[in-house]
């Protein structure tokens, strides 16, 4: 079997006595869509969170491109190539659609102790941004200020920066938050076109965008992995279904 | 919609001067003018408090570049005007007047004492900052006091100007005042350099979302500590200039009431414009002057004064004159 792009191992949390993350253990590999799922509280976001390295875990692991990177901080994870999405939409809404995804590809670049020269009319940045807010179907939105995005579109930007990254690995938390059910379906078709090109871990609510998009799903229920397998596989498992499944597909 | 059309980007309607040039052109126009102004009126006091108004709005742009686009309120910024005063005071008390030696030995002291204090500060956020600063400034105001070579609480008086390789080119009024209008140029220019180039897009980053920034791989602490040098080098610039201007260094120049001041300039001409920061200084000095002139209790009416810019102009004297602007075109 291939290396994994990224592997948990044994990784815990604690928020005081409540365990968040109770000994998940979970790989990606290459090309796979690894999504997880499960209902809220579920600890989710604090996996993210400690993948991505907002949140340093208690114990265990996080071996990423066959590196560990548990003390890692944020930044550099990013520069290794682990880009991410946020539940809560997270931009620079002052700056323009392009100027967001720029910053993104300047941040691997060339350096940017750089205090010279008008970085807004640097092709070497604006062109990989525009080819980045392409993929999102957002070329045409460039030049507004990302704080005066339609939500859906803001979604779709946060996507796009995360691409601008290219990235080895893209952490998805809930790309689909708060979009209604147009916008989500325009961007279930644009993960469906990113899928291959990057592995991904997908944490998602909208179960229909789930099994149509994942390889794999995991389900995270009191911060224990409790399944993790084919959507096929998930599905029919009877644990799933009489703990988070049952009444969301009713 | 969801993927609307585009709107007219900004440089579609470019062609002329871009609007936002207009008022530096027009207020660095106005500051090139002033000797000839002060020459017709045979008013030489005017030349002097120019050359105050200028010296102080390096300091207020300094203070722009961290405030206005870096949010990080500095409370301790007269610090590094007073380290570069003292660094021309102290170095003149051993009888070196050289300019090529004292203000690359200004610029430097601010700068060191905005690293070594800057490593400290940018690991606070929000008041915490604030209060930081203030105590760093107040640091640097109480070590000044003590400094009984050099004056103590009473200062030092400087008796000959600076000189540029033995040339006594700052002793002139009028000379004077073109390397103040120099450095107040050059040090706007920089300024606005900086805040358009890479180092000056993740700096603005920062402000906006420190987060997002990191979660795409910049250490935003790096690019905070290197403006906030910048911003107490330019602060140096601007001690240097008041030393040689008023040929005296007190520890007043450093004092909280001080870098209350220069806040006060900042948010009085418009946060984060730059030649804001300089109409805001010009105006705060020229009212204060002005007012003082008429009564010795100005400070009564300049305090509700500025109570009221700051309540009914918001984004300062700039942003007024921008929405006069708009709504002039409208009709």
């Amino acid at each position: 079997m291939t290396e994994p792009v990224l592997r948990l191992d044994a990784l815990r949390k604690n928020f005081g006595g409540l365990v968040v993350t109770d000994h998940v253990t979970f790989d990606v590999a290459p090309g796979e869509l690894h999504a997880v799922i499960g209902p809220n509280g579920a600890g989710k976001t604090t996996l993210i969170n400690q993948i991505s390295g907002l949140l340093a875990p208690d114990a265990g692991r996080i071996v990423f491109a066959g590196r560990d990177i548990t003390a890692l901080p944020m930044h550099t994870r990013a520069q290794l190539g682990l880009a991410r999405s946020f539940q809560i939409t997270s931009i620079l809404p002052a700056f323009s659609a392009l100027e967001n995804v720029a910053l993104a590809v300047q941040a691997r670049t060339g350096s940017s102790f750089r205090f010279f020269g008008r970085a807004a009319r640097e092709e070497a940045l604006n062109e990989p941004a525009m080819a980045a807010l392409a993929a999102v179907d957002l070329a045409d939105r460039g030049d507004v200020a990302a704080g005066q995005l339609s939500h859906g579109e803001k979604r779709a930007l946060e996507l796009a920066i995360a691409l601008a990254m290219e990235p080895r690995l893209l952490l998805l938390d809930e790309p689909m938050a708060g979009t209604g059910h147009e916008e989500a379906e325009r961007l279930v078709a644009v993960l469906r076109r990113l899928k291959g090109r990057f592995p991904m871990v997908l944490v998602e609510h909208d179960m229909t965008a789930v099994f149509a998009l994942a390889d794999r799903i995991s389900v995270l229920i009191y911060g224990r992995i409790i399944a993790s397998g084919a959507p096929d596989v998930v599905r029919s498992d009877p644990q799933v279904i009489a703990a988070y499944l049952g009444d969301e597909m009713e | 919609m969801l993927y609307g059309p585009a709107p007219a980007s900004p440089a579609e309607t470019a062609g002329r001067v871009p609007a936002r040039d207009v008022a530096p052109v027009v207020i660095f126009l106005a500051f090139a003018l002033v000797p000839l102004a002060a020459a017709a009126a045979a008013e030489t006091y005017l030349l002097s408090l120019f050359t105050r108004v200028m010296i102080f709005a390096i300091a207020a742009l300094a203070l722009d570049l961290v405030v206005g686009y870096g949010a990080l309120v500095s409370f301790g910024h007269a610090a590094f005007v007073g380290l570069g005063a003292y660094a021309v005071g102290i170095l003149a008390a051993h009888g070196i007047n050289e300019v090529l030696v004292s203000l690359p030995v200004a610029l430097a002291v601010a700068a060191a004492f905005a690293f070594v204090t800057g490593i400290v500060c940018l690991r606070t956020k929000g008041v915490y900052f604030i209060m930081i600063t203030l105590a760093f400034g107040q640091m640097a105001y109480f070590t000044a006091s003590s400094l009984a070579p050099y004056g103590g609480d009473d200062g030092l008086t400087i008796r000959l100007r600076n000189t540029l390789l033995g040339l006594d080119v700052l002793r002139n009024e009028r000379a004077f005042y073109y390397v103040a209008f120099t450095c107040l140029l050059g040090a706007y220019l920089l300024c606005r350099a900086l805040v358009a180039s890479r180092f000056g897009r993740v700096f603005r980053g920062a402000r906006e979302n420190p987060t997002r920034m990191q979660a795409i791989g910049f250490e935003v602490y790096r690019y905070q500590l290197a403006g906030y040098v910048i911003s107490g080098a330019l602060g140096g610039l601007s001690g240097f200039l008041l030393a040689n201007a008023t040929e005296f260094v007190s520890p007043a120049y450093m004092s909280w009431q001080r870098s209350g001041e220069l806040i006060i300039m900042v948010i009085f001409g418009g946060l984060g414009t730059l030649h804001g920061a300089i109409i805001g200084t010009a105006a705060f000095l020229l009212v204060e002057e002005w007012l003082s002139g008429l009564t010795e209790h100005w400070k009564v009416i300049f305090g509700p004064l500025l109570v009221l810019v700051v309540v009914f102009a918001r984004g300062g004297l700039i942003g007024v004159a921008e929405r006069l602007t708009r709504r002039l075109r409208r009709d």
